[in-house]
């Protein structure tokens, strides 16, 4: 079975294994985006929502643990082909390109942004102690306008990492196809605007109006 | 036809272990229908008289076919003219006193060898690996014998038209070879005669390019941009499935 380390550890496999890590990441991302859009609907529904999903115990605590995997594997991946790739162009031009790729080339510091979102994120939500419900823990803690904007800040790396990744994802895995193409192009932008919005909006609301989640 | 002049920065490193640095250079007058390349000479020529090192670049065919050209102008491989080798690009894409920077390609995997020339050969090494087809495939075939769809052929014959001048690697920011080892993958593995060595070729093909030291595919597109033959990056998606078939469901290893 040593072929598959030797697959896996090849420039493309790298890029497989980075594509099916974003891949399942985006999946997290359309659930956690869901389940936020809860509060929409109000603080009761939101809290429902929240203790709903608590009650699933010990399956959450499973899913918990495969998602640290799926980050760990993604981010570690990605910072060795960002290294690998920085030693592959030692010199860069005296002159650059005009027409630059911004979501492509700032792959690698959107995504260091959103693994800094991460450990902020879990420090707010995740290993505290509560005491109040969800919805008066999340309005408290994005009331405070240097957390609502890092928040602002890191969702927008968001969508910029996503809006190049839902399409690199499956170029990465050979799905290219030219009745596809404007689909898979225009659906991945779609999408990582759709989803990057949504998720800044909750705390854009939360500074800018007394009644969310009141 | 009309007269320019321009200011040229040009790269100058006499070796591949000295250190480099721009020179600037005054083009002199430079008639609009000459190519980038007789404007390089022009200099040279210059350069000869006044009994300074002429500037090195690589050339061949001057025709746009052979691969041998290839220089960065102001950022951009090949320079400014889109689907156009250097040496098939004219001075009228310029203005009069514009400036030049001229750079050679730049990739870890290409070694500087003097002024603008790069050592290319590790693109050799890659075919070495499997760009051919080495079973005997008897004489021509009559036309149509075997029945290929006009759109397969024609998809095979775009990835035929890389010339392997190396500007992808030199545009991509990551020194990636997709789109050169994605053109040759392709060219064989679209047509009849490619089918017996497929899966044993891809995964030769992108070990080599690997060991070389080339970078790893971003999706970034600067490759597809660059090519002087509009290669496009739908053959590095092919390459990405030919290496995962080869890899997981072929029997070689
Ligand atoms: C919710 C979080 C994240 C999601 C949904 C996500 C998703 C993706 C996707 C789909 C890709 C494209 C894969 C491909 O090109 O084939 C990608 C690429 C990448 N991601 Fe993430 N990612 C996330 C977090 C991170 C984090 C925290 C890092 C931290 C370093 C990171 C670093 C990268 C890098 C460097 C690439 C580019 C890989 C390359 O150019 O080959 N990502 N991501
Ligand atoms: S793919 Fe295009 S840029 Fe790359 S070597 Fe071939 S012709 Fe040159
Ligand atoms: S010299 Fe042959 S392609 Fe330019």
């Amino acid at each position: 079975m040593s072929w598959i380390l030797t697959v896996l550890s090849s420039s493309i496999g790298k890029k497989y294994i980075m594509a099916v890590s974003g891949a399942c990441l985006s999946f997290f991302l359309l659930a956690h985006l869901i389940g936020n859009s809860v509060s929409f609907w109000g603080k009761e529904a939101y809290n429902s929502y929240a203790s709903h999903l608590h009650s699933l115990g010990f399956l959450i605590y499973i899913l918990e643990i495969l998602l640290l995997l799926l980050f760990l594997v993604h981010i570690v991946m990605g910072i060795t082909l960002f290294i690998e790739n920085l030693s592959a162009r030692p010199n860069r031009y005296a002159v650059k390109e005009k027409e630059r790729n911004w979501s492509a080339s700032t792959m690698p510091y959107t995504g260091i942004l959103i693994l800094l979102f991460l450990v902020v994120h879990l420090v707010n939500f995740h290993f505290i102690t509560k005491t109040v419900s969800t919805a008066e823990l999340v309005k408290t803690t994005l009331s405070n306008p240097l957390i609502a904007s890092f928040y602002l800040l890191s969702l927008s790396g968001l969508t910029l990492h996503a809006s190049h990744g839902f399409w690199s994802l499956f170029q990465s895995l050979g799905i290219n196809h030219q009745k596809y193409n404007k689909l898979l192009q225009l659906g991945g932008l779609a999408m990582a605007v759709i989803i990057g919005t949504t998720f800044i909006l909750i705390p854009l609301l939360i500074v800018t109006t007394d009644s969310f989640l009141q | 036809m009309n007269i320019i002049h321009l200011t040229l920065k040009i790269w100058r490193q006499t070796g591949p272990e000295s250190k480099g640095s721009f020179k600037t250079y005054e083009s002199g007058p430079i008639t609009t229908a000459m190519s980038f390349l007789e404007m390089l000479d022009v200099l040279n020529e210059r350069l000869i008289l006044s009994g300074e090192e002429p500037v090195a670049f690589d050339h061949d065919c001057r025709e746009g076919i052979c691969g041998m050209c290839g220089s960065v102008i102001n950022g951009t491989p090949h320079g400014p003219e889109k689907k156009t080798t250097l040496c098939q690009l004219h001075m009228r894409h310029f203005k009069d006193g514009d400036t030049l920077v001229i750079e050679p390609f730049r990739s870890r995997a290409f070694k500087l060898v003097k002024d603008l020339i790069v050592d290319r050969s590790p693109f050799d090494a890659i075919i070495a690996e499997g760009g051919y087809v080495s079973v005997n495939t008897g004489g021509t075939p009559d036309a149509n014998a075997i029945p290929i769809p006009t759109f397969t052929a024609e998809q095979a014959l775009d990835a035929a038209e890389c010339i392997g001048c190396g500007a992808c690697v030199a545009a991509c920011p990551n020194g990636s070879a997709m789109l050169f080892v994605g053109a040759k993958i392709s060219h064989l593995a679209l047509l009849p005669q490619g089918q017996p060595e497929r899966s044993k070729r891809a995964l030769a093909m992108v070990k080599k390019m690997d060991e070389l030291g080339f970078g790893n595919c971003g999706n970034e597109k600067y490759c597809e941009k660059a090519c002087p033959k509009g290669i496009s990056i739908s053959n590095i998606a092919r390459l990405n499935r030919e290496f995962m078939k080869a890899a997981f469901c072929s029997v070689e290893e």
